[in-house]
């Protein structure tokens, strides 16, 4: 007889109480023995594979850190040292891989919009926080404006020099404003979605003409680490909402017309190279502007990456918006909830949920991505590496160069995945508890 | 005095002939497929009306065409005296008036009990969050779970998630339920909390068509019984009538059939 059974009789039945369950040994030797010494070939492959380990660790971190040379005015000072790595090339090109040719009196101005979306991103990514609400209206609705004057400076409109269209300007802005507040008063969305919605652009586009009063800044002095989250930011933040649209449109079988588009925009650019988009968008584009009107190579590469991978994002959403049942969508209907208002409320928040690991695959690709833009000229940090390497001062560095740009994709990339899976846990409400 | 009392009958009876759904010559087709043929049906106000018939009848195809889940071809719906057309802001009037019940619940998976119940009079009704709240938990009362309020669906039995998908059609204050098969996803034990939510709302003059083939439940609380077959009304008839002593030899095979488990 099983000596586990010998207390099944010790209650009568219909009374037997609910135990704990059985205690199994525990501790590192446990974890050890079950793990790594299970078997004799488990045993022989944790051995080989300490030796690997022996054989790389301590050469590695020798490199890394117990003969590195940490401060260095060229490759000469790096020769010097026992054959580790040469971070003082980091150190000494270090506003160089930061900010690329990004005025040097003005650094501020980066550094001031990249706290800025510290101190009002990070609440709204962690919604424990209160007022989350307050800082996302004013992430999404202000910030991009200000970042966008602290980094260029004023994007002079030549109509706005002319104080008579100023005046006419703000004309239009109060009739908008006013157009608006009497939609709210008559509960007529449309009027007041319109008004308020003009108004906010002919304001944007006052305060971006003015531009917080800064010089310009062209945006071939953008480079680096800055110029890489300027895109990546940029497109994942313009690109999320695009393939939203996109997927939603695919599937309103309704409107033949916005269906065919969408999927035209989603087959075209979901099949074409990202090297091909860029190079069409900075080639091709132009050729269809009037003379003498250029485009921004920055503002063409970011349009390129935000239609690119808003294709891909689109096809992520649908993959969610078919996992919701036809049943969620009935029952909202039923208890009154028009299209926009479902779709926002109940279809949309569980189908982005479902994707949240495509999605965030998607964006890391984006960030990693956003490295192509070398082949249409723009110095991100891995363009502006690879050219420090084979400056003559630095030249046989390639090491720390690459070692570096690893560091920096990963820590963003790493982040990422990390937030994405405490979101999801966060928003898991299938768990019982 | 009196004369106040006359008034106040005189008003309930006037509810009551009021015919708050009108249907007639209505047609719908799956496609090629002929499912609802020539359906004529009045209801009236406060009216309790249990529709039954075999699988693939076109019984839940009938009562979605009230609210307009399903589309009808041919013939006239008028419901609280607005026509179905393809006008959008009339159909999601009359949907504000509609409430319904389905077979598998739909309730909302991401949202709490109480956001399920609140989601509609707050996005629809406009009606302010705390008195939404406040709504919601009287009627979580009244069918039994205020306690779980807080929880996610995911987290209910099937019976408190059916009875949570009643209050949360219940919020919307509408003027007529639809519930198809109700109980038809439930174990045994749980059916009869539902029912007995049913009942009560019954009691309260709520206008009901409910497709169930709960004998009891159409005995205790139906002015009406429906029998349906391939897509037409085949009979109609109050509960003891129908039961006891159907009319056509299709109502006798189906009642014959229900009868025997
Ligand atoms: N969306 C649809 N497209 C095509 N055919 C459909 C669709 N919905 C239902 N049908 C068909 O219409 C007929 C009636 O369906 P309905 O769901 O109304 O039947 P029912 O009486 O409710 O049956 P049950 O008791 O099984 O629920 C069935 O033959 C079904 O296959
Ligand atoms: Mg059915």
């Amino acid at each position: 007889m099983n000596p586990n059974d010998t207390n099944a009789a010790a209650y009568p039945i219909g009374q037997h109480p609910s135990l704990p369950p059985p205690t199994t040994e525990r501790g590192v030797l446990k974890w050890l023995k079950t793990n790594l010494f299970n078997t004799w070939y488990n045993s022989i492959a944790t051995i080989i594979g300490l030796y690997f380990l022996y054989l790389i660790i301590p050469p590695t971190f020798d490199w890394v850190w117990g003969s590195a040379t940490w401060e260095a005015s060229s490759n000469k000072d790096c020769r010097a040292g026992e054959g580790g790595a040469c971070w003082g090339f980091i150190k000494a090109r270090f506003v160089l891989f930061m900010y690329g040719f990004y005025e040097a009196e003005a650094l501020w101005r980066p550094n001031l919009a990249g706290i800025l979306l510290v101190f009002l991103g990070v609440p709204v990514l962690v919604p424990k926080i209160p007022g989350t609400k307050l800082f996302a209206i004013f992430l999404i609705f202000l910030y991009p404006w200000i970042a966008l004057s602290l980094l260029v400076g004023p994007i002079k409109i030549a109509l706005f020099s002319d104080t008579t269209f100023l005046i006419l300007w703000g004309i239009l802005i109060v009739a908008l404003l006013f157009y608006g507040v009497r939609g709210m008063q008559t509960n007529d969305l449309v009027k007041r979605g319109f008004g308020f919605g003009s108004a906010y652009a002919a304001v944007v586009l006052l305060f971006l003409n003015w531009g917080l009063g800064l010089p310009e800044v062209e945006t071939t002095k953008f480079g680096g680490l800055l110029l890489t989250l300027v895109l990546a930011l940029t497109s994942i933040v313009v690109s999320l909402p695009l393939g939203i649209l996109l997927a939603l449109g695919r599937r309103a079988e309704s409107l033949p017309v916005v269906m065919y588009f969408c999927i035209g925009v989603i087959e075209l650019f979901r099949a074409v190279p990202l090297i091909t988009v860029l190079f069409m968008a900075i080639n091709m584009i132009p050729l269809f502007l009037p003379q003498g009107y250029s485009f921004d190579n920055v503002v063409m590469a970011l349009i390129g990456l935000i239609i690119f991978f808003g294709a891909y994002l689109a096809e992520v959403v649908r993959g969610g918006l078919q996992a919701i049942p036809k049943g969620q969508v009935e029952a909202a209907a039923s208890i009154g909830l028009n299209y926009y208002k479902s779709m926002r409320l109940i279809v949309l928040p569980q189908a982005l949920k479902i994707v949240i690991p495509g999605i965030v695959n998607t964006f890391i690709a984006m960030t990693k991505d956003t490295s192509l833009v070398m082949i249409i000229g723009l110095f991100d940090i891995l363009m502006i590496t690879k050219s420090s390497i084979t400056d003559a001062e630095w030249l046989g560095l390639e090491w720390e160069g690459y070692a570096f740009v690893g560091l920096l994709f990963w820590i963003l990339c790493f982040s990422m995945s990390r937030y994405s899976q405490w979101l999801e846990r966060r928003l898991d409400t299938d768990r019982r508890d | 005095m009196s004369e106040v009392s006359v008034n106040t009958e005189q008003i309930k009876s006037a509810i009551q002939d009021r015919e708050i759904i009108q249907i007639r010559g209505m047609h719908k087709w799956f496609g090629d497929f002929h499912v609802l043929k020539n359906i004529n049906l009045t209801v009236k106000s406060q009216e309790r009306i249990v529709i039954c018939g075999p699988s693939g009848s076109g019984k839940s195809t009938l009562i979605r065409c009230i609210n307009r889940l399903e589309e009808h071809q041919k013939g006239e719906i008028i419901v609280d005296d607005i026509e179905l057309t393809n006008d959008l802001k009339k159909i999601d009037l009359i949907r504000q008036e509609v409430g319904m019940v389905f077979q598998s619940f739909n309730l909302f998976p991401h949202l709490t009990v109480l956001e399920n119940c609140t989601l509609g009079p707050i996005w629809v009704r406009q009606t302010p969050k705390l008195e939404a709240e406040e709504a919601a938990m009287l009627y979580l009362e009244r069918v039994k779970i205020p306690e779980q309020a807080t929880k996610y669906p995911g987290q209910l039995s099937g019976g408190q998630q059916q009875r949570v998908a009643i209050a949360r059609s219940l919020c919307m204050n509408p003027k007529i339920m639809l519930f198809d098969e109700p109980t038809s996803a439930l174990d045994p034990e749980m059916i009869k909390e539902v029912l007995d939510v049913m009942v009560e709302l019954a009691d309260t003059g709520m206008t009901m068509l409910v497709v169930s083939h709960e004998m009891g439940f159409a005995k205790t609380v139906a002015d009406r019984v429906i029998f349906m077959d391939e897509g037409e009304i085949i009979e109609q008839n109050d509960p003891h009538q129908f039961f006891d002593n159907p009319q056509h030899d299709r109502t006798k095979l189906f009642l014959s059939q229900i009868l025997a488990h």
